[in-house]
């Protein structure tokens, strides 16, 4: 139809004739078309053998300005370019005129002004009246990232380990598992975030009676007020324990280089995991018994109505915690499930006919072809994890929305800026994930024709 | 198939050393019985093609006797080995029975040379450099070593398929088993495979083909199998079985297939 409309365009500039010719009997809907059009066809054809008898050579193009692929694709992204330019100019000046006409603020002025108000979890140094805003906002930033992070790791191992029990052969396993997933997936977010903090870390025991976690040894207490831990206080040669750890792990690798270049040599295998293991564990742990134990404990101790000193992780944190990484490993799950369903069976057979144990056929073929099916989805589960932890907001967890994009925004006023700079924040998190996701895609490509 | 080698040329290696044993095997899917009181006795050295319509359980079989299928009655006993519940028959038996696939199945991640030497380095517990020499040997005798160092994705149907092949006689086996080998193959793909495998022949290699190449049964097999809705119907020597087959239900297929 397009290409109809087009011609009636053009036709104004020709004479009648073509006008008949090429519009009203080329219309679908024009009754007698078929018969017309076959004729003017015909006639079209004589035309252009003619033009090829008396010119001897390819039928040159007229420049036509409007059907000009060219041209038209040129004005289509002017005009698109156009429009959006024009947005963004409309709506900035906009915002402009209406903030200094309601005399509010704007600029980043507030970066080094102090804020007033204090937060109950932090992981730098910060008093009330005498910290700022810019620390506000990056304490705000690094206790997104803190929950982010933990629940990146306890989801994607909890979102694997399930995953391969979906595909257990045992029909228990594999149904246990389909439940969780099937629980967890349905049920809203914000929903099973709320369900954790007010259903079950609100109704914990108050201070006094608080549950302690570490049989009796009061290491680790849980109440209503969240879960209190105690802090190590390294000695003076504890530093030698985590190098032993260090130097245990570097031997590992390098026996595990030696095994693999005796098998090139010889072809005899050399069992590498355990010996690595025990090297891994029992290396420091003597370092650590000979240097005569070295760590003391920060203590948790109940004063007057509240716990003071260890680590103290309010029931905000604990919830979100929880259900971001319940919710998201239950996606994982499924990420895991697919990825080593795409495999084809013959894949495993081929590997099982020529001889390959189970657990090599998992390692060797199958696994790594299903990285690649489950890598992409499971880093954009990161990726979600990050932008879900801003749901903090519903429970009062000071992460980079509730802190900066709320109480500092009522504090301070700065709207455009605050939110511009917490999008942005995201933005920053969510492009950097995405460009290792895709460094990680190209290596792993498979080479086709 | 006019430019396989003449009959003379592949006298049967056949001695009277039994490879494979089958002996009242059944195998049902769920309350489908697929394999109905099977009996086959493959002698070192011999060469047995099976035909039969689609579902009427050749590959199944087949499968069975490397244990990728499980029969749930009756024994299967491979190169004196009974196969059971013991996992160490079983590595034994996978090691010495090849398999060649109707989709070739290479492992697409792996260059050719990697698929060759997987299973002699990890299985047979060869040194590299041995590996490479038996996968360069195998590759110049399936035609294609200046194709080493690609991936599957880069080669032809046929070359997969007797990369494949190769891959299989990597790990010096005593068995092959070829399930449709040329089924997944353009026309003039298959002769190149056929080719491959009128050669391994030659060598005396015990094989069980499942195939619907008429021609190759004519040329290599000593025995041809018949099979139908899970029994084995017919089973004789290539001439008795194309000249004059037994069954009606051979006949009818035969009638069809050729």
């Amino acid at each position: 139809m397009d290409a109809w409309w087009d011609d009636v365009f053009a036709a104004y500039a020709l004479n009648i004739d073509d006008l008949w010719r090429r519009t009203i009997c080329t219309a679908p809907s024009f009754p007698a078309g078929d018969h017309i059009r076959r004729k003017h066809r015909q006639r079209e054809t004589n035309v252009t053998n003619e033009a090829k008898a008396t010119k001897r050579g390819a039928p040159k193009e007229k420049f036509n300005f409007f059907q000009d692929q060219r041209v038209r694709s040129v004005l289509y992204q002017l005009l698109t370019a156009g429009i959006i330019g024009w947005m963004v100019w409309y709506l900035a000046s906009n915002t402009a005129h209406n903030l200094s006409a309601r005399g509010m603020n704007t600029g980043f002025g507030f970066w080094n002004v102090s804020a007033g108000f204090d937060t109950d979890f932090k992981l730098i140094d910060y008093t009330p009246g005498i910290g700022t805003y810019g620390r506000i906002f990056a304490i705000g930033v690094l206790n997104t990232l803190l929950v982010s992070f933990l629940a990146i790791i306890v989801s994607t191992i909890l979102g694997f380990f399930i995953g391969v029990m979906r595909l257990s052969s045992n029909w228990l396993v594999a149904k246990v598992a389909l439940a969780y997933v099937e629980i967890f997936r349905n049920v809203p977010l914000l929903i099973q975030i709320i369900f954790w903090y007010m259903g079950v870390f609100s109704v914990l025991p108050v201070v006094r009676n608080s549950l302690d976690l570490s049989f009796g040894s009061g290491w680790m207490t849980l109440n209503n007020r969240g879960l209190y831990i105690s802090t190590p206080l390294p000695g003076d040669l504890f530093w030698l324990t985590p190098a032993a750890l260090v130097l245990a792990i570097i031997g590992a690798v390098l026996f595990r280089r030696h095994a693999r270049k005796v098998q090139n040599e010889t072809g005899r295998q050399i069992n590498t995991l355990l010996p690595s293991l025990a090297a891994i564990i029992l290396l420091p742990l003597a370092v650590f018994l000979a240097t005569g134990t070295p760590l003391a404990w920060d203590m948790p101790k109940l004063s007057g109505f509240n716990f003071v000193g260890g680590t103290s992780l309010p029931p905000a944190f604990l919830a979100l915690l929880i259900s971001l990484s319940i919710y998201h490993a239950a996606h994982i799950t499924e990420a895991v499930r697919a990825g080593i369903l795409s495999v084809s069976k013959g894949q495993s057979e081929a590997a099982l006919s020529i001889g390959l144990s189970p657990g090599r056929v998992m390692s060797m073929v199958v696994i790594p072809q299903a990285m690649p099916a489950i890598v992409p989805p499971l880093i954009s589960n990161w990726m979600n994890v990050v932008k879900n932890s801003s749901l903090a907001i519903a429970i009062g967890y000071a992460d980079i929305v509730s802190l900066f994009m709320q109480t500092a925004l009522n504090q301070a006023g700065y709207a455009v800026e605050m939110v511009g700079m917490t999008m942005g924040f995201y933005m920053v998190v969510s492009l950097t994930i995405s460009f290792f996701l895709n460094i990680y895609n190209k290596r792993v490509q498979l080479v086709e024709r | 198939m006019s430019n396989n080698p003449p009959k003379s040329q592949l006298a049967s290696a056949a001695s009277s050393e039994v490879m494979i044993a089958i002996k009242q095997m059944n195998k049902w899917y769920g309350q489908f019985h697929v394999l109905k009181d099977i009996n086959l006795t493959v002698h070192k050295g011999e060469r047995i093609v099976i035909c039969g319509p689609s579902g009427s359980g050749k590959s199944t079989m087949i499968r069975c006797i490397n244990a990728l299928e499980e029969h749930q009655e009756g024994e299967i006993i491979v190169d004196g080995i009974l196969l059971g519940k013991n996992l160490k028959n079983l590595d034994h038996i996978r090691t010495e029975v090849g398999m060649v696939f109707q989709n070739f199945n290479l492992f697409p991640h792996m260059t050719i040379l990697e698929n060759l030497t997987l299973g002699p380095i990890w299985v047979r517990k060869m040194n590299r450099v041995d590996a490479i020499d038996t996968a360069m040997t195998y590759l110049e005798r399936v035609k294609i070593p200046e194709q080493a160092k690609k991936y599957p994705g880069q080669l032809s149907g046929g070359e997969q398929q007797r990369v494949a092949i190769a891959r299989s006689l990597c790990m010096n086996p005593k068995i092959m088993l070829f399930d449709e080998p040329t089924s997944a193959l353009d026309p003039e793909m298959i002769k190149e495979v056929l080719d491959v495998m009128v050669e391994l022949a030659n060598t005396g290699m015990t094989m069980v083909v499942v195939t619907h190449e008429m021609g190759f049964a004519k040329t290599v097999a000593d025995q041809v199998i018949f099979m139908d809705e899970g029994d084995i119907v017919e089973q004789n020597e290539p001439t008795v079985f194309f000249d004059n087959p037994q069954h009606e239900r051979t006949k009818l297929f035969l009638s069809q297939i050729l």
